[in-house]
């Protein structure tokens, strides 16, 4: 199974011979029969916001709570800063947690709730008040230090619960569905301010998501798991333009897959013979002619061209407006091909409908194309 | 659907409360009787209330009654929280099946069977170590701290397991020690659970005759039993004077607890609404 290179994990930095933070070696954690984290290597380095971004089940939760110290390894080591976490209770560890239900103590003030951390400490009384306050100003909860949870709405209650994980300065925050429970227009403002807080503190975050939306904004880099295992680390970037495998071409994003055969490999380019027609790919894979490979394309990244010529080149298939989807800013374009299969072209609404002369719509022949360099070759 | 009210529905119910009060109405109002013969009406009086207060035996009964269920509800509290702290947080342990299944297993034991072997098991006591020296209280207590626990421990069972693990793991993540999560989050949590796991325990304990009997010795006569024993010579008026006592008693305590509940709904309505306003 193809998974991450190591190259991969330290591609983003400019020091190659920083130290990574956390070292997550050979870890497995099995319930019963049941594997939720299969082996997994991983190095997070200081600074980053690292996502964990998986569906439901993949594992990516346990693997937090085992940073925390919640689940205990059946196997593997965790080391954060250097230090094996492996006898190392949840707390006596340099990690706090952020949990998705926020986990807030309701019989606690707003200012205990933050305090608490700190008082476990025996930070004198004097620095506690300060610290309290200066982490309090930072989410903008000064007004709120009197209030139980109770009394406060769902926005004031993450900024409470990132407020207590913050204030003990912790070498590594866990951060569980952090935006999970807030309502779309708010999370979609507290994604910038998460990861701004996180600027500004300097801390290293890990963060549990299902929503890759989530993941591609606030993450420095990412991890897309299945199965317990992780499918591909990289950047937003490298994710989403050079999936590895088909799971993560699928997950990241859409895409439309279709499968074929190598029959021409040259240095600098392949040939590839697939189901809708020979798909030309201009950058450099080492694959031998004639094994099976899976092309993706990105619906944002195929031209769609009303006419009745024929396909005639690689990278260009005809087919027919099978259906239509209007979104606003963009429409979906569903194609039907000779053989079929539909492939969705994204196109941006660039003038609005009446005035436009080559509108395309309802069963209009077309051609599709695309760049070579747009051609996503998965081998798994 | 429900605007048009079946009149059948309205007797059933007009009939089902007529048959759970109309005995204890009567049990008040027969409690005002002059008349020594309890079915015999002889005009209003406040006699067996008198006669109430001047009897010792009732007064000690009364005494040994609450000293046992306060020490009962108490102990009962304390071991069954443990008990339940037990089987909730401390995950798969050897014979974890087996301590549940006994320790529940007092809800379901007859209490005649109860009452017997703890009577079995205080006789064999006492023949080899020479303590229990005599039964009375202490038997009595340890008798019903046997079976409240058992209630004690299934009410806080079931409110540890709702409330989760999370605020414990979130008290821990920040620092705080087993023993601190303990005090700081758990019990502060659990209050609720603790405080009706006690008046359970407490009522239990007042309310028991069979287990009782079985284990008090001469001289230490509960509340319930002393009743009892009463009961079998006939109807006395002085014991429905003293029922009487009690229900007024119950019904002030309901009362305070509903008001209770009353000012804690209203606190919950402030607190939705100040959570609702916008930060200024």
């Amino acid at each position: 199974m193809t998974v991450s290179e190591p190259v991969s994990a330290t591609r983003w930095l400019d020091q190659e011979d920083q130290k990574p933070l956390v070292q997550i070696k050979g870890v497995t954690k099995k319930y019963g029969d049941v594997t939720a984290v299969d082996n997994v290597d991983l190095d997070i380095y200081p600074g980053e916001l690292f996502c964990l971004l998986g569906g439901s089940g993949c594992g990516k939760s346990t693997l937090l709570r085992m940073l925390a110290g919640f689940e205990e390894l059946n196997s593997g080591t965790i080391t954060i800063d250097g230090v094996d976490m492996s006898n190392v209770p949840a707390y006596e560890r340099p990690t706090n947690m952020m949990f998705q239900s926020y986990a807030l103590f309701p019989h606690m003030t707003v200012e205990k709730n933050v305090a608490f951390g700190l008082e476990q400490d025996n930070v004198p009384k004097r620095d506690l008040a300060d610290r309290v306050h200066e982490i309090l100003k930072l989410v903008e909860l000064e007004d709120f230090k009197k209030r139980k949870p109770k009394q406060l709405s769902g926005g004031q209650r993450q900024r409470v619960a990132l407020a207590r994980a913050l204030v003990k300065r912790p070498k590594l925050l866990l951060l569980d569905e952090p935006l999970a429970a807030l309502d779309k227009k708010l999370r979609k403002q507290t994604q910038f301010e998460l990861a701004n807080i996180q600027e500004k503190v300097g801390v290293t975050f890990v963060v549990v998501t299902h929503d890759q939306e989530e993941a591609m904004t606030l993450a420095s880099r990412m991890a897309v798991m299945d199965s317990g295992r992780f499918q591909q680390i990289g950047t937003p970037t490298e994710i989403y333009e050079f999936p590895e495998t088909r799971f993560v071409a699928d997950f990241i994003g859409t895409a439309n897959i279709v499968e074929g055969r190598v029959i021409e490999e040259g240095a600098d380019h392949l040939s590839v013979e697939t189901e809708i027609g020979d798909v030309f790919i201009d950058h450099g894979h080492s694959v031998s002619a004639g094994s099976r490979v899976w092309i993706a394309l990105r619906p944002e990244k195929i031209r769609l061209e009303k006419t009745d010529s024929p396909a005639n080149s690689p990278n260009e298939v005809a087919g027919v407006i099978d259906d239509i989807g209007y979104l606003g800013e963009t429409s979906l374009y569903k194609v039907r091909l000779e053989n079929d299969q539909i492939i969705d072209v994204t196109a941006p609404n660039q003038s609005r409908p009446m005035n436009r002369s080559h509108r395309i719509t309802w069963d209009d022949k077309v051609k599709i194309s695309w760049d070579a360099s747009s051609n996503m070759l998965l081998t798994s | 659907m429900y605007a048009k009210r079946s009149r059948f529905l309205t007797v059933m119910l007009t009939l089902g409360m007529a048959f759970f009060y109309i005995p204890m109405i009567l049990l008040v109002v027969y409690s005002f009787n002059h008349s020594k013969l309890v079915p015999v009406w002889g005009g209003w009086s406040l006699r067996w209330y008198g006669e109430l207060f001047q009897s010792e035996e009732v007064w000690s009964a009364v005494a040994l009654s609450l000293q046992i269920a306060f020490v009962n509800a108490t102990f009962a509290t304390l071991l069954g929280t443990l008990a339940a702290l037990a089987m909730v947080r401390f995950g798969r342990f050897r014979g974890r099946t087996l301590f549940g299944g006994m320790l529940v297993a007092p809800l379901v034991m007859p209490e005649v069977i109860t009452g017997l072997s703890l009577l079995v098991f205080f006789i064999s006591l006492n023949q080899f170590i020479g303590w229990p020296a005599e039964r009375g209280f202490t038997t009595i207590t340890l008798a019903h701290i046997t079976f409240s626990l058992a209630y004690v421990a299934v009410t806080v069972q079931a409110r540890l397991t709702g409330m989760g693990q999370t605020l414990e793991e979130a008290a821990a993540d920040l620092g705080a020690k087993p023993l601190k999560v303990l005090t700081a989050i758990t019990i502060p949590q659990l209050t609720p659970a603790l405080i009706s796991g006690w008046l359970l325990a407490f009522t239990l304990s007042l309310d028991d005759l069979v287990i009782a009997s079985f284990v008090t010795g001469p001289g230490a006569n509960t509340l319930p039993i002393l009743i009892f024993s009463r009961i079998r010579l006939g109807l006395r008026p002085d014991i429905n004077a003293l029922a009487t006592i009690m229900i007024l008693v119950i019904a002030i305590c309901v009362a305070i607890a509903a008001i209770l509940m009353f000012r804690q709904h209203r606190a919950d309505l402030r607190d939705q609404q100040m959570a609702g306003t916008k930060e200024s």
